[in-house]
């Protein structure tokens, strides 16, 4: 079997694959048919067709772009600096995929970011580390009723996340089916919530349901610690921070872990692009094949089942598994003919919020910023830095976005990275990831293209204003709007997270009621990408589940 | 009075913790930065400088420092030809281990011992009449640094060259800041690494000049907390917590013998070895007669078996990088004690518990299946586990 993909042997930042061209891959692939195609060498396509292959199916995984990775890359936008385009961090990924696909073995390498550095607009900061001692007297220094709060708060987030962990892990139970196995798994998710504590099961209701103010105003006074914490509760969402459902966003985000830490975040040795040739070289060590540049053109199939996917170039690969890894709507809108599907699914998938409202902003840096207050310092930098000093700051920011522009003082979360990760810049240079919100998708009277260096300096002016001097440390600027996200990765009106992290699109209806469980109304097609549960960020567990839903069908688990 | 390395003065700056140890008589770093974690990897993906100054270090020469040094150390000296170093160990006429440590050997007449405790008395007393060696401890005449990580030699060859080219466990010379510095590619942290072996006269020159060249690199100091993570993951032992030095241990429970710590590949050439070192005969006889009790070999928990034994007790399975120097007993199927671990700790690069643990020698079989006796929620329970090969981390460019 060849490999169409060669990938770098260093495991280094610079370890992207470099397509060999596109007709040799061709010309070696004489043999076009396989058990199970993956579209999509995203991180979710990557993780499924790994398991795919480990089971013995003869997989293959097909990528429109040069690079495996789909939102999760690293690129070299100058000598020596790497910069991570868009996904920039580490938490979710679930600790089984690590140890099934037996990454470590391949460079999985999660750097633990250290510190978390939150500037305020008086010039003061808050600024948390790995003591927890330290973190108390820090917190307290902004209100000393917030340093036992922030434990009692933080004791309560990790019952709740305890206690929801396993729902990450399984398929979610079809509620509209009378299959006895469902039903029973329907009743164990019931036990499951039965045996919570009064003070536990509350707590997941107000964040299921809730705003992340509310809940953040029961346990603190500090404006900073609850700027900080709610930041996690808006990050890739369109809702602020006093919208209900914020609250939802937190408790997703909070149920990463980062070696046995609930809410803890690693920088991936060579970004999330490093992270994503491990998975890539993880797949190949199962067998699995990897065609670059290839983009699909549509899922074929014949009476009601899928046998395979055409290229836009008209090669056909075949296959009675057919897997897709992209959004909701390019899986059932675009890859099949929508009137192939029953029309509630089509309206569903139609209704479907994407509404992307994120946007990164990449800087090369001559030299690490210098924080007024904490001259000559730069160990507040070894982790993220958090620029949402207030609730009324990111509610601000959010206002906005309500009426179709971005935020003129947007919410920032920045990464040096290269501090974690010296081989992501130069000796003595820095790259700095900046994710920025809000930014919609949908601009009121003007296009991303016309306001996109109109953002780079609209950021630039907010950092600027907490770390005097850095725009004269920027060498290079990269800026990604939501239509480049669109544009580049195919994720939908550029949604991080392939679509919105809404209770109605969650759990039991996502992407769509009855569609919960990987499979299609079409015999031989799955979908696997965050648009299924458990949804976002770099996670792998749709990949994952859906193999599972895949194998099962087959027979094969 | 507490003793400082001829590099306090510098790295003392460094350290923003306040976390000191006491390491034989002197003051050691225990942390430069508030998390170990991060200095660890430091080391293990850039580069981490770590001063062992403290170490015991006994210059051994004169016209029979060889043939001395092959009777009284195990592993054959005389296959260490001069320009290299060697990792060996001394023992007992009964077979047990003394100690462990790296000889250099700078000339053909020429080596330096280093070990962690004091061993003058125990070698002088071993020369006899006629043997022309001489016997110093050097302990404080020389700083000592080593450097440790991927990025680490790229950052000592910019300095001295020749250590571009030396290979694992070869020695190089060169000047840093005008002071010589021997260079060794050695370490114990189971990577890429280098001790530099400085006159402690020069230590502040040699450091300020090291320091400098290495600044924009990623490179931190790192305190003995990290080095203990690397030295597990790298399956080097350390001694009063894997083993006891036979001297002084008050019964055979607490003795060692070298294949008992794994040490059997320093005697791969016995057979045709001629010498009559100290424990020989013991040893041949251990060989012979299979009456090893134990082997140490690494050891990997069942990470679902563990998380699964956390949460079925309603806590959360704790993840924790420090190392715990403690034994936890170690059983088979039947639930029979069949060894202990000594050195445990979760490993954030293998993202596995893991441990140093000696196993009665029929299961030291790589991927043999044991227990580990772990205390959850106050009580003791048995998580799975398997022996894997030591050491568990072994980054190809450690020898390459």
């Amino acid at each position: 079997m060849t490999m169409a993909t060669k990938t770098s042997k260093k495991h280094d930042a610079k370890s992207e694959s470099k397509s060999e061209s596109k007709s040799k891959a061709k010309a070696e692939a004489t043999d076009r048919t396989y058990d199970a195609i993956v579209i999509g060498g995203g991180h979710n396509g990557l993780v499924n067709g790994a398991y795919l292959a480990k089971s013995g199916l003869k997989t293959l995984i097909i990528e429109r772009r040069h690079t495996v990775g789909g939102a999760a890359i690293t690129e070299e936008l100058r000598p020596g600096f790497n910069f991570t385009t868009f996904s920039y961090a580490l938490s979710l990924i679930r600790p089984q995929i690590i140890q099934d696909l037996e990454l470590t073995k391949h460079g999985f390498m999660p750097l633990l970011m250290s510190t978390t550095f939150a500037p305020m607009e008086n010039g003061d900061y808050l600024f948390m580390g790995q003591d927890h001692g330290m973190n108390q007297k820090e917190i307290a220094r902004h209100s000393k009723h917030d340093a036992d709060a922030y434990d009692q708060y933080a004791h309560d987030m990790e019952m709740v996340c305890q206690a929801l962990k396993p729902l990450m892990d399984m398929a979610p139970p079809d509620i509209f089916s009378d299959d006895p196995e469902e039903l029973l798994a329907l009743a164990n998710l019931g036990s499951r919530f039965r045996k919570l504590d009064k003070r536990t099961l509350h707590n997941v209701v107000r964040l299921l349901t809730g705003s992340v103010a509310d809940f953040l105003d029961d346990y603190f006074d500090s404006d900073i610690l609850k700027g900080y914490l709610a930041s996690s509760a808006i990050i890739g969402t369109k809702v602020g921070p006093r919208s209900q459902g914020s609250g939802l966003v937190l408790l997703y985000h909070s149920l990463g872990e980062h070696d046995g830490e609930f809410g803890a975040w690693a920088f991936h040795k060579g970004g999330n692009g490093g992270f994503t040739q491990v998975l890539a070289r993880a797949a190949q060590s199962f067998g699995a094949e990897i065609v670059l540049e290839s983009p699909v053109e549509t899922v074929i199939t014949q009476g009601g089942r899928a046998t395979g996917v055409a290229l836009q170039d008209g090669t056909e690969y075949h296959a009675n598994t057919v897997v897709s890894a992209l959004d909701p709507r390019r899986t059932f809108l675009e890859l099949v003919n929508p009137r192939e599907l029953p029309e509630d699914l089509v309206e569903a998938i139609t209704r479907f919020r994407f509404q992307g409202t994120s946007s990164k902003v990449n800087f090369a840096l001559d030299g690490l910023p210098e924080y007024p207050a904490l001259p000559g310092r730069g160990d507040q930098y070894r982790g993220f830095m958090n620029i949402g000093p207030s609730m009324d700051y990111l509610e601000h920011a959010f206002d906005d976005a309500k009426y179709g522009w971005y935020s003129q003082r947007p919410y920032i979360d920045c990464a040096i990275q290269s501090t974690i990760d010296p081989d992501m810049a130069p000796p003595g240079k820095h790259v700095m990831s900046s994710f920025i919100q809000y930014t919609p998708y949908k601009l009121r009277e003007s296009d991303w293209d016309t306001e996109r260096q109109n953002l780079g300096d609209t950021v630039q002016a907010t950092l600027e204003s907490f770390f005097p001097g850095f725009g004269d440390l920027v060498l290079q600027r990269e800026v990604v709007t939501p239509l480049d996200i669109e544009r580049t990765v195919g994720l939908s009106e550029g949604n991080i997270f392939a679509g919105e992290f809404l209770a109605p699109q969650m759990y039991f209806f996502r992407p769509a009621p009855g569609w919960s469980q990987y499979r299609t109304p079409i015999d031989g097609y799955y979908q696997c990408g965050s648009g299924t549960h458990p949804g976002g960020c770099v996670i792998g567990a749709p990949g994952k589940l859906a193999a599972e839903r895949i194998l099962k069908d087959l027979g094969k688990a | 009075m507490i003793l400082t390395s001829p590099f306090h003065e510098r790295t003392s700056a460094l350290n923003t913790t306040g976390l000191w140890s006491h390491w034989s008589g002197h003051l050691a770093t225990t942390r430069y930065q508030i998390s170990d974690k991060f200095e660890y990897f430091a080391v293990r993906n850039s580069a981490g400088i770590f001063d062992s100054s403290p170490l015991f270090k006994y210059r051994i020469h004169g016209r029979d420092a060889e043939s001395f040094l092959a009777g009284v150390l195990a592993r054959d000296i005389r296959t260490c030809a001069p320009g290299n170093a060697q990792y060996t160990a001394w023992l007992d006429e009964r077979g047990y281990v003394v100690e462990d440590g790296v000889i250099l050997r700078p000339g053909k007449d020429e080596f330096l011992l280093t070990s962690a405790e004091p061993n003058l008395a125990y070698f002088q007393d071993k020369i006899g009449r006629r043997g022309q060696v001489t016997i110093e401890e050097v302990s404080a005449d020389l700083g000592t640094l080593a450097i440790q990580g991927p990025r680490s030699r790229d950052l000592v060859s910019r300095l001295i060259p020749d250590a571009a080219k030396i290979p694992y466990f070869g020695l190089a010379h060169g000047e840093i800041a005008g002071s010589p510095v021997t260079v060794s590619r050695t370490g114990y942290s189971g990577d890429l690494g280098y001790e530099l072996w400085i006159d402690a006269a020069d230590a502040l020159k040699v450091w300020d000049t090291l320091w400098e060249s290495v600044q924009g690199y990623g490179v931190l100091p790192f305190g003995l907390d990290a080095l203990y993570m690397l030295r597990i993951e790298a399956g080097l032992l350390l001694l009063d917590v894997d083993f006891s030095s036979s001297r002084f241990a008050w019964t055979d429970e607490d003795r060692s013998t070298a294949l008992e710590l794994g040490f059997g590949w320093m005697f791969k050439d016995l057979a045709t070895d001629d010498r009559a070192f100290i424990g020989r005969r013991a040893l041949e006889r251990e060989i012979a007669d299979k009456t090893s009790r134990w082997r140490l070999t690494g050891m990997l928990v069942d990470w679902q078996d563990y998380e699964r034994t956390y949460n079925d007790a309603g806590l959360m399975a704790p993840k924790d990088h420090t190392p715990i120097n403690e034994e936890f007993f170690v059983y088979d199927e039947a639930m029979t004690q069949v060894g202990y671990a000594t050195s445990y700790m979760y490993s954030p690069i293998l993202q596995r518990h893991i441990a140093l643990v000696r196993v009665r020698p029929e299961l030291a079989a790589p991927g043999t299946e044991i227990r580990l006796e772990v205390d959850v929620n106050h009580k003791y329970e048995y998580v799975r586990a398997r022996t894997a090969r030591n050491p568990l981390y072994h980054p190809a460019r450690k020898t390459a």
